[in-house]
């Protein structure tokens, strides 16, 4: 069982989608990075919040869950390159896999991630759905 | 720097083996290995143990100083002992730290070894460990499983090259037939691709068969410095060349979802080390944690050309008897996968290979041989080439 410091030190980032970006280059970082691995030192990172807006790069249907999303599968999870280049893994959700492709353009939601059975504690974050 | 030899090498079965604690499985490898190479306990200079989480799957950490106890050799000599984790790459690397250990002349006979056992805890909690070695953060916290980062691989290298369902499946067809060759494989057994293609999904595209099983298991090998290495058996086996690499622990933050980079980088350290190239490896066991993992290091190693992995499976250039024969123990979809023993049974197969003591897997004049391991789905990766 994890501390609930853990979870809500990383609320803004998975609620609100904001990442970071080095100025120094202008590349895009989400999750947010402390240093930027194309300039380094001579970086300077910033907050940068993302549109959510993206496409999916490549996806699996999950059938095997892991514990606390067993009540989910199966499920979609993919990779989907945001507006500006930074890449996420996340759930496809609203849709059914045979609908899915690679190259659909999709968008940010805000959803329930998943439930810690003991405790009962909810994990909320971005989903992701096919933009219509 | 030192050249360096391996004299040595043991192996447990691979398999569920509920009646054998990890304690046991690594003493069992150990003595096999220190009888092939013929030394005494008090010429061990320095243990390296490769294990990936003994913490979770046996509540035990420490376990350099646990192996060195029950090795006979804590309270005897005080031996050094130090573990090793790079996930399922744990071995490999700490294969890489018993080279160094030697070639920087600090040490003459070292042990370098492989330990995982994985079937004290539920099943449940085994898949949630091998997921660790993913991005807990940012890819395990939103659903994705370590199946499942395999599969959007094999998603976009069916996408991009059109590697079929069907191509997948020979890779573990072929490692089953290889396996059943193998005494210590966990499965030997052979499957058709229809077996493959019905058994049950766990994260489309890859099925059940697919995927390596959970195994307990250890691997031992033992080396010294090659000017030495005669004193001890007349078949040194020599490792020529040592690559490591890494990359973004994340499969999303990678420039490429059909390279491991962390692989093509340590194999062309590795290559550069021995001073050869693809061409010239008779033998090669790679990390097939999942078929498309294989298809994928063959185009990484060099074998064949980016994309073509699926189609020269299908053509039998990986059997044994093919080109360039890959994974003759059965790989770890067949022999198994005891993670942090994995990089070392690697390095004893190809020692039995290059010694021609493989038996019905033997590949026929194997003379350099290569062993790729990989840590999660691609953030580490060792190589190594060995040379009879
Ligand atoms: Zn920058």
């Amino acid at each position: 069982m994890a501390a609930a410091a853990r979870f809500w030190r990383k609320i803004p980032q998975r609620y609100n989608l904001i990442g970071t970006k080095c100025s120094a280059c202008n590349k895009v970082y989400f999750p947010p990075r402390y240093i930027c691995p194309v300039c380094r030192r001579a970086g300077k990172i910033e907050e940068f919040k993302l549109d959510g807006k993206g496409e999916l790069v490549t996806y699996a249907v999950i059938y095997i869950a892991p514990r606390g999303f067993e009540s989910q599968a199966p499920y979609i999870i993919g990779i989907v390159e945001l507006d500006g280049g930074a890449r996420v893994t996340t759930q496809i959700v609203d849709c059914d896999p045979k609908d899915v492709e690679i190259g659909m353009p999709v968008k940010a939601v805000f959803r329930k991630v998943n439930e810690d059975g003991e405790s009962g504690v909810i994990y909320y974050g971005y989903k992701f759905t096919p933009m219509r | 720097m030192r050249d360096v030899a391996v004299i040595g090498v043991g192996c447990t079965k691979f398999d569920e083996l509920w009646d054998t604690a990890l304690r046991q499985l690594i003493v069992d490898a150990g003595r096999k290995a220190i009888e092939d190479a013929g030394i005494t306990g008090e010429e061990i200079d320095a243990l390296y143990i490769g294990n990936m989480s003994a913490g979770r799957f046996v509540d035990q950490e420490h376990i350099a100083s646990l192996i060195s106890d029950y090795a006979g050799l804590a309270a005897s000599f005080h031996t050094p002992a130090t573990r090793v984790e790079s996930a399922c790459a744990s071995g490999g690397v700490a294969f890489r730290q018993a080279v160094m250990a030697i070639a920087s002349g600090l040490h003459d006979i070292v042990i370098a070894a492989g330990v995982e056992k994985m079937t004290d805890v539920l099943p449940s909690e085994t898949t949630f460990t091998l997921a660790t070695a993913a991005d807990q953060e940012w890819e395990t916290f939103f659903g994705a499983t370590f199946p499942s980062l395999y599969a959007m691989m094999a998603r976009r290298h069916m996408h991009d090259f059109g590697t079929t369902r069907e191509q997948l499946a020979m890779v573990a067809v072929k490692n089953h037939k290889n396996g059943c060759k193998n005494p210590n494989a966990q499965f030997q057994k052979e499957i058709t691709i229809q077996d493959v293609l019905e058994s049950p999904i766990v994260a489309d595209p890859l099925r059940l068969l697919d995927c390596s099983p959970i195994t307990d298991g250890a691997a031992v090998t033992v080396l010294c410095s090659a000017d030495i290495a005669k004193r001890y058996t007349d078949t040194p086996v020599y490792v020529v060349g040592s690559g490591h690499a890494t990359d973004t622990i994340a499969l999303h933050d990678r420039i490429s979802l059909t390279t491991l980079y962390a692989a093509v980088f340590a194999a062309r350290r590795a290559y550069q080390m021995a001073k050869i190239e693809p061409k010239d490896i008779n033998v090669a066991e790679v990390h097939d944690c999942f078929t498309i993992a294989e298809i994928l290091a063959i185009e990484d190693l060099g074998f064949v050309k980016k994309g073509e992995g699926g189609k020269a499976t299908e053509e039998g250039l990986t059997a044994i008897g093919g080109k360039i024969p890959v994974n003759p123990s059965g790989g770890l979809k067949a022999a198994g996968h005891p993670v942090g023993a994995t990089g070392i049974k690697q390095i004893v197969e190809i020692v039995y290979q290059l010694r021609e003591e493989a038996n019905g897997r033997q590949v026929k004049g194997a003379e350099i041989g290569l062993a790729h391991n990989v840590g999660g789905s691609g953030g580490s990766a060792v190589i190594h080439i060995l040379k009879r």
